[in-house]
């Protein structure tokens, strides 16, 4: 019962949005405020609907009923129930039903909080909200629907979760994956809503731009949670496979990223409009198709969804739709957004482009690898695509990246003195070449590029640093007061940026100094990796609650000295009959210890064991958190809350 | 400047939805090959495990073989490899092409995860596999002892695979789960 009252509110939840894309946009032509207005009543209802639906679709998990197809294919009564709750998006339909929940929690979030945007503005970007709800939720409906079910003739217990899944990473790298995924359909819908009003102004940015920079943050949160999943679930010890479903990830971050820079020049300047727009049609558009390379099966991946060609077709339609109809209605706009005002060589702005063009390059090196398999196909090419062509464009590029990144920071907006660039520069350089050097030192020296990468360290944070010294102290009240006046947004992008020389730190490390050992122990052996002593004790049998493990204990010593223990088990879930490795972690601020058990090798009591020393890999995801949190700092500027003056209130409609 | 630059990004779009299009439906797994009927190409390639033995298509006579392209490399080949140990253990012939990787890097994955595999050839070059028509590891083929390609899979094989698309075509003689392999050589 409880499953179809989900399943009628999702059929509600469709309806509201299709009124939700036609009234308010009807109502900004009519120049009716009764229909303008419905627009942010109706977003609150459509959450409220979604959200009844997930948590009817929760408790059918909960309750382990198995007449529900999806939940018996994806769930066990031996499950431990918080699996049986993050299942809900452990498959294909309610991911999808996930995908939709977040697209009307960020449609309210836009009905509640954006106080400052006009009432004709906000109407339009629910409106193509709406209609990407409409596209949603009929994908959901007529191709994919959670609720269905499998009447009379139901399994007595379900066929379990994915084991690979069963993970607590697992429980919220999807949410936060989504958030950002879907937050971008805010700045679509932002973009779309300025092209149809033609206020395309650094007022405007200044609404689209926090909303952007929210969903880049919860984007780079899930990225990191991925690829830390990956690191210690998977069993291997990487931490990045240039999967397509990865790539699928990155490519709207990279294009993310750039639209945020993008957006400041437009609010601060006035430029760039047309450039930012396209980056916002851009960044949806590769979050839709994420979406479609994971949910149609053109590419195989190990996280790809069940393939199914008639969901490809339903996707790729939608992306046409979404993708092709904005960009026509910015090839008709774009002529009216000449740049009227310029800017000298010399400029942030400058700069800034920079960003742009290289974050761009990137994407598309990005999209060319992962979709190289298709166009190899088209033109009878055989070519295998992995990490060695990714990194060849990546270490390059990024080192630009950072390059460039000191002098957008320090330059002036418009025009800047050489003069007075020369010398922060300078230090940076200077500073960055000494201790990036040193550091790279350490633990023992690098290759030429290892070493490369931590100058470039240590050249953003010095930069940086230093930027911040002569900002706080140009208000001439010390340093102190001064660095208090400085705004949220300014340390939002500091914080962003030293999170970004934070992860380029940690990648360099773990990339030139991790020790990976494979060896052949019986118990009672001992092996030596990074300075630490691992004895190999013994392995006995464990019973988990829907899995048999073996579990081995090894004692870490160092110098003689016992530091810890650790159990890396050998896992065979009973249901999916599926073979998992659960890696032993020591996670550290400085290195990672990292022990798995492989095989039992042909001589009893003999066990193929990985034991791995990984320096700096943490430093990854915290630099990823660092950046987020940096995003969500720069968001909660106090600019962004102030009310519009009057006057300005209706001037579009 | 003209209107019409501004077109390009809605043409480029549709040029990718139309390359995204003809992809739909493309099966990953079942490529069509030029080879399915066909005797296994040429080749002279050494062992993995014993650089001086040298393998010839001629190993695939008087046997059903599954021939298994993988490479340490490949994060799928780390997926099914599980599978592969099961099968090797119900008696399946596995014979492994180590696809353009390094001989360390390879010994590691099989001293870790264990060696499903009666031969290994190796393919570092990918020469052989691109006679064979691979378009990247993982990729798995059904051979029968006259040394003919059945089928070619590209992609995990799990237990759903191989009911569904290796088993139809092992002879109703041998029993389904388990081919009798043939004596194979042994090194």
């Amino acid at each position: 019962m409880i499953v179809e009252i989900g399943h009628f509110a999702v059929w509600l939840a469709l309806g509201l949005a299709l009124l939700q894309s036609f009234a308010p946009l009807l109502g900004t032509w009519k120049q009716q405020a009764s229909w303008i207005n419905l627009a942010r009543p109706l977003a609150k209802m459509q959450f409220l609907l979604v959200s009844i639906a997930i948590v009817a679709l929760g408790w059918a998990f909960y309750s382990n009923d198995f007449s529900v197809t999806y939940v018996a294919n994806h769930s066990n009564s031996d499950l431990p129930w918080g699996y049986r709750l993050s299942a809900i998006w452990g498959g294909h339909e309610g991911s999808l039903l996930l995908w939709i929940w977040m697209l009307a929690a960020w449609g309210a979030a836009v009905a509640l909080l954006s106080r400052s945007v006009p009432a004709s503005m906000v109407a339009k970007v629910l409106a193509v909200m709406g209609m990407i709800a409409v596209g949603f939720l009929s994908f959901m409906l007529f191709t994919s629907n959670p609720f269905d079910r499998m009447l009379p003739w139901f399994p007595i217990d379900g066929a379990d979760l994915n084991p690979l899944l069963q993970d607590p990473g697992l429980v919220v790298h999807p949410p936060m994956l989504y958030m950002g995924y879907v937050g971008f359909s805010v700045a679509f819908a932002f973009a779309v809503a300025g092209l149809i009003s033609g206020r395309l102004d650094p007022a405007w940015a200044r609404w689209a731009r926090p909303w952007t920079t929210v969903a880049w943050a919860f984007l780079t949160v899930g990225i990191a949670l991925g690829s830390w999943w990956a690191y210690y679930e998977l069993g291997w010890g990487g931490w990045w496979f240039w999967d397509p479903v990865e790539n699928a990830s990155f490519m709207p971050w990279l294009s993310g990223s750039a639209l945020l820079h993008s957006l400041a020049v437009t609010e601060k300047r006035n430029l760039f409009r047309a450039w930012t727009v396209l980056l916002a049609i851009l960044t949806f558009s590769l979050s839709l198709l994420g979406t479609f390379l994971v949910r149609s099966g053109v590419l195989t991946s190990v996280h790809a969804f069940a393939n199914d060609p008639a969901r490809g077709t339903f996707i790729l339609i939608f992306l046409a739709v979404v993708a092709g109809g904005s960009l026509l209605l910015f090839a008709m706009r774009a002529p009216l957004l000449q740049n009227k005002s310029g800017f000298k060589l010399l400029s942030r702005e400058t700069f800034l482009l920079g960003n742009n063009l290289l974050l761009l390059t990137a994407t598309f090196v990005v999209l060319m690898g992962t979709l190289f398999p298709l166009i190899g196909d088209a033109m009878d090419v055989r070519i295998s695509i992995s990490g060695p062509y990714f990194n060849a464009f990546f270490v390059p590029l990024t080192l630009l990246l950072m390059a460039i990144l000191v002098p957008g920071v320090i330059a002036n907006w418009k025009r800047h003195r050489w003069a007075a660039l020369k010398a922060p520069l300078a230090w940076a350089a200077i500073g960055g070449v000494i201790v990036g050097f040193l550091a790279s030192l350490w633990p023992e020296p690098t290759s030429f590029v290892g070493t490369l990468a931590m100058i470039m360290v240590m050249y953003v944070v010095i930069g940086h640093l230093y930027d911040w010294y002569k900002k706080a102290t140009a208000f001439r009240q010390g340093l102190w007061r001064g660095s208090r006046r400085l705004q949220r947004s300014y340390y939002g992008m500091i914080l962003a940026h030293c999170g970004l020389a934070l992860v380029v730190a940690g990648i360099t490390m773990v990339t030139h100094h991790e020790i990976e050992r494979d060896v052949r122990m019986v118990p009672g052996d001992t092996v030596s990796v990074g300075g630490f002593d691992f004895t190999f004790e013994d392995v006995k049998p464990r019973k988990g609650p829907n899995y048999d493990a073996m579990r081995g204990t090894f004692l870490v010593e160092k110098n003689g000295r016992k530091v810890t223990y650790m159990y890396p088990e050998k896992r065979n879930y009973r249901v999916a009959q599926q073979v998992m490795t659960q890696v032993a972690l020591r996670p550290g601020l400085i290195f990672d210890l990292y022990v798995a058990l492989g095989e039992e090798l042909d001589m009893p009591g003999a066990w193929a064991v990985r034991v791995y020393y990984k320096p700096g890999v943490r430093w990854l995801w915290l630099g990823a958190l660092i950046m987020a949190i940096g995003g969500i700092l720069a968001a909660m500027d106090k600019r962004y809350r102030k009310p519009m003056p009057k006057g300005q209130q209706e001037q579009t409609a | 400047m003209r209107a019409s630059i501004w077109l390009i990004p809605v043409v480029l779009f549709f040029a990718l939805a139309a390359l995204l299009y003809a992809s739909l439906g493309r099966d990953t797994e079942t490529l069509p090959s030029a080879l399915i009927n066909q005797p296994v190409p040429a080749f002279a390639l050494p062992d993995l495990l014993d650089e001086n033995t040298v393998h010839t298509e001629a190993i695939f006579e008087g046997r059903w073989a599954l021939l298994n392209v993988w490479g340490s490399w490949c994060p799928t080949c780390y997926v099914e490899h599980p599978y592969f140990m099961q099968l090797a253990e119900q008696g399946v012939d596995i014979v492994g092409v180590n696809y353009k990787d390094a001989k360390d890097k390879a010994e590691k994955y099989l001293m870790d995860l264990g060696n499903p595999y009666s031969e290994i050839i190796v393919d570092r070059e990918g020469d052989f596999a691109l006679d064979l028509g691979v378009y990247g590891a993982p990729e798995t083929y059904l051979i029968n002892p006259d040394g003919i390609i059945l089928v070619r899979h590209a992609g995990e094989v799990n237990a759903q695979v191989w009911e569904e698309k290796f088993q139809p075509h092992l002879p109703s003689s041998v029993d389904a789960t388990v081919v009798p392999a043939p004596a194979a050589p042994m090194p």
